[in-house]
């Protein structure tokens, strides 16, 4: 980044009280006021401000050219933003749901993830794909899928996936001014729900940190996005019986904060692994591989699992598909049970 | 991005819509049926063609003959320099293309995408740029790369995968990257780029750099859907881009009219709303002067340009490919009659501008240059180990280190030997 691409940043300090959403916005406001090389383009995120309203008021504010609607295409988005980037541009290309992600798949996993292998380092692919997930908001199976996993087992992609209003703004910021790909995926389930302090102006939170979300001593919970207030509740209710629940909140599941996790569950010698998407082969599989390979002697009982079905993703049922506290508990307390 | 207002240019070398009438016979019918017949037609309209048949000849824009003589009133009277400058590329990569066949035959290079034929189409476009302009290749356009200054050398670094590679072996051959000429390093995947060119030329224009880009594909491409979406987009936003299709008849063993039902490939610029040539591809001085237009357009604010250039590939697919098992010989004869650079020879010689001993000595030079190159190519040893996991991401994670560490402690070599420190 050169002088000239940049401005200083708006010099503000404290914080505000924002949602995930706010947030998100937030952050693209603030880096598109840092630095001109900063679009934004999907669909419906021009006048509309998004189907979900993230990108409201920077179309108002930094008019068509830095933030405009495109035709109806993923490959489209991703492959006119693949250009931008690498000619220079630092494009935030939105993908309004991540379950329209997949005709857009192999511009993501064969050409942006691969520019700077492929090209020995000359040209370099710095973008990032914005893109709500997860269910919980009643959108049927093509609204509420939690497709990470296929962006993990891509090398040459980061993935981030907030669970916190701060930490949304952070890791966007740190996402827009990273030198390669990254899949930012929002849990729309908690988009509006529970506010948190939100530093103003600069705010960078690294990839590849994880968050201890809650210390604890008995159980680590292995957690992302909207599934770490789950397992919060969880937690409160373990504490009940008299259990402390580590929380590890991981923020970035590539590149995986692998430290953290292994010193939490060398602390606790327990595991419970929660996410929404299906089990098998899920992000929870690397993890518990993982564990096996770096830390078995530390296990006082088996690696547990806590996921959605290996199944598509319901519209009626989709509270009994999804991993709720109570399930989640259960998790905890079979790791006892062995 | 606001799109710039369409100026309507109209170029006379636009091709109408020959389909028109048949779409709107079929739109005054009762729908079932008219849908029925016009399965029924479209069916008997694709039956295979004969075998040999010419493409058609509909919008074809020639300024040369197959003989080399100029059609009349066409000579577009470029300077001496451009013309010779057309010429010499074009034998440079014909026996470039000739030789690294022969090094994949004898084991020296693994794998070769062949141009033969196909010379006037990729020069005769490229030489239409400013150096300042971009280039998205496809798989057979890497002269373009050696005419924005990529060595020879270097390109046969690029064939053998050596450790002076820009790719650092990585990629197989054929696919060169070259920074400095603002030549992109394109993956295998058909169509890929085409968005890509057309996503730069829209960041060229964000930025407000005067920088038009050139996208290649071929006719197999036109059918992937990328093809449809980089389109959209071009036109859509007026992106200051060139969209070239070389048409060469074949995309491995699946001819252009098991492709596409199309009458031509160029009209496609008609249904994206963008101004459509369809061009002779072995007519060099047609290609260069329909290319240069389009990219003045481009240059101007005026949008993008697809043009179809009429080509044939006179060798397989690649070097892996043997074409006598799908295709008749005789169509191959035919399209030698047609030869880009003997008709081009042909018209610089009526012109005074070539002879014999010219000819001679610059082939000469090439071939002198080309063993040059290879000599120097294969002094280079293999890409160093550590380039297994570096340039994955801007820095090395932990975990790529360690997995290349395990492997190399089992090869017997130290994990911190070598420049990369593990």
């Amino acid at each position: 980044m050169t002088a000239t691409d940049t401005k200083a940043g708006s010099g503000k300090t404290g914080t505000k009280v924002m949602t995930l959403l706010e947030a998100i916005t937030d952050a693209m406001r603030f880096e598109m006021e840092r630095d001109d090389r900063v679009i934004v383009f999907g669909e419906d995120v021009g006048k509309k401000g998004g189907v979900f309203g993230t990108t409201a008021g920077l179309f108002e504010k930094f008019g068509e050219k830095r933030c405009f609607d495109t035709p109806l295409s993923e490959c489209g988005i991703i492959g006119t933003a693949i250009g931008m980037a690498v000619y220079g541009l630092r494009p935030v290309a939105e993908i309004q749901f991540l379950d329209f992600i997949y005709p857009a798949f192999d511009q993501i996993v064969s050409e942006a993830a691969k520019m700077r292998y492929r090209s020995g380092g000359e040209y370099t692919c710095p973008m990032v794909i914005r893109s709500p997930y997860g269910g919980g908001i009643r959108g049927g199976h093509y609204h509420s899928q939690s497709s990470e996993a296929y962006f993990c087992h891509t090398p040459g992609l980061k993935v981030v996936i907030p669970s916190t209003p701060a930490d949304a703004k952070g890791l966007l910021i740190a996402s827009i001014r990273d030198e390669d790909p990254v899949m930012f995926l929002e849990p729309k389930r908690i988009y509006r729900h529970g506010k948190g302090e939100v530093p103003l102006g600069e705010h960078v939170v690294p990839i590849g940190k994880a968050r201890i979300a809650r210390e604890g001593t008995d159980v680590t919970v292995l957690c992302y996005g909207a599934m770490v207030s789950v397992c919060e509740q969880a937690a409160d209710e373990a504490a009940k019986a008299g259990r402390s629940i580590e929380i590890v909140d991981l923020r970035t599941l590539v590149p995986l904060d692998e430290a953290t996790v292994l010193e939490s569950v060398r602390k606790t010698g327990r595991v419970v692994i929660a996410y929404e998407a299906p089990k098998t082969c899920g992000y929870g599989a690397e993890l518990s591989a993982l564990i096996a390979e770096k830390c078995i002697e530390y296990l006082e009982g088996p690696v547990v699992r806590v996921a959605g079905f290996d199944t598509p993703f319901p519209y009626a049922l989709e509270h009994l598909y999804m991993p709720d506290a109570k399930r989640v508990l259960a998790g905890i307390e079979k790791t006892f049970a062995w | 991005m606001p799109p710039v207002k369409s100026k309507n240019v109209k170029s006379k070398k636009m091709v109408g819509a020959p389909v028109a009438k048949a779409v709107a016979k079929v739109a005054a019918k009762p729908a079932a049926k008219a849908a029925a017949k016009a399965v029924e037609k479209s069916v008997v309209k694709v039956a295979p063609a004969a075998a040999c048949a010419m493409p058609t000849q509909q919008g074809l824009v020639r300024l040369l003959e197959d003989d080399g003589s100029v059609l009349k009133g066409k000579d577009p009277n470029l300077p001496k320099d451009t013309l010779l400058f057309l010429y010499e590329q074009m034998v440079q990569v014909r026996e470039f293309d000739r030789r690294m066949l022969m090094l994949q035959r004898q084991g020296r290079i693994g794998f070769y995408g062949p141009i033969l034929g196909q010379e006037a189409a990729t020069v005769g476009s490229v030489a239409a740029l400013e150096p300042r302009d971009w280039i998205f290749p496809a798989l057979r356009e890497g002269a373009a790369a050696m005419m924005r200054g990529l060595s020879l050398t270097e390109a046969i670094n690029q064939l053998i995968g050596n450790g002076a590679d820009r790719c650092k072996g990585r990629q197989m051959p054929c696919h060169y990257t070259f920074k400095e000429g603002h030549y992109y390093g394109m993956s295998s995947v058909i169509g890929t780029q085409i968005s890509h060119a057309v996503g730069a030329a829209m960041a060229a224009r964000i930025r407000g750099d005067d920088v038009v880009v050139l996208g290649y594909l071929g006719d197999g491409a036109t059918s992937a859907n990328d093809f449809h979406s980089g389109m959209n987009f071009a036109a859509v936003y007026q992106s200051p881009c060139v969209l070239f299709c070389q048409n060469n008849q074949w995309a491995i063993s699946v001819p252009i009219s098991k492709q596409s039902a199309s009458e031509t490939l160029a009209q496609k610029g008609k249904a994206y709303g963008m101004p459509f040539v369809r061009v002779d591809g072995n007519d060099v001085l047609a290609v260069y002067s329909v290319t240069k237009e389009a990219v003045a357009r481009a240059r101007a604010g005026h949008g993008p340009t697809f043009i179809e250039a009429v080509t044939y590939r006179r060798l397989g697919h690649s070097s892996s490919d043997d074409p006598t098992r799908y295709r008749d010989e005789a169509e191959v004869k035919a399209w030698e009659k047609k030869d880009p650079v003997d008709r081009f020879r042909a018209y610089l010689q009526k012109r005074g501008l070539w002879d014999e001993a010219k000819e001679v000595t610059f082939k000469d030079g090439i071939a002198q240059r080309v063993n040059d190159a290879i000599a120097a190519a294969e002094k280079n040893g293999p890409p160093a180990d550590e380039t297994l996991v570096t340039d994955v991401y801007a820095q090395v994670p932990q975990q790529l280190k360690d997995q290349l560490g395990e492997v190399l402690a089992l090869e017997g070599r130290g994990v911190n030997q070598g420049a990369f420190p593990l």
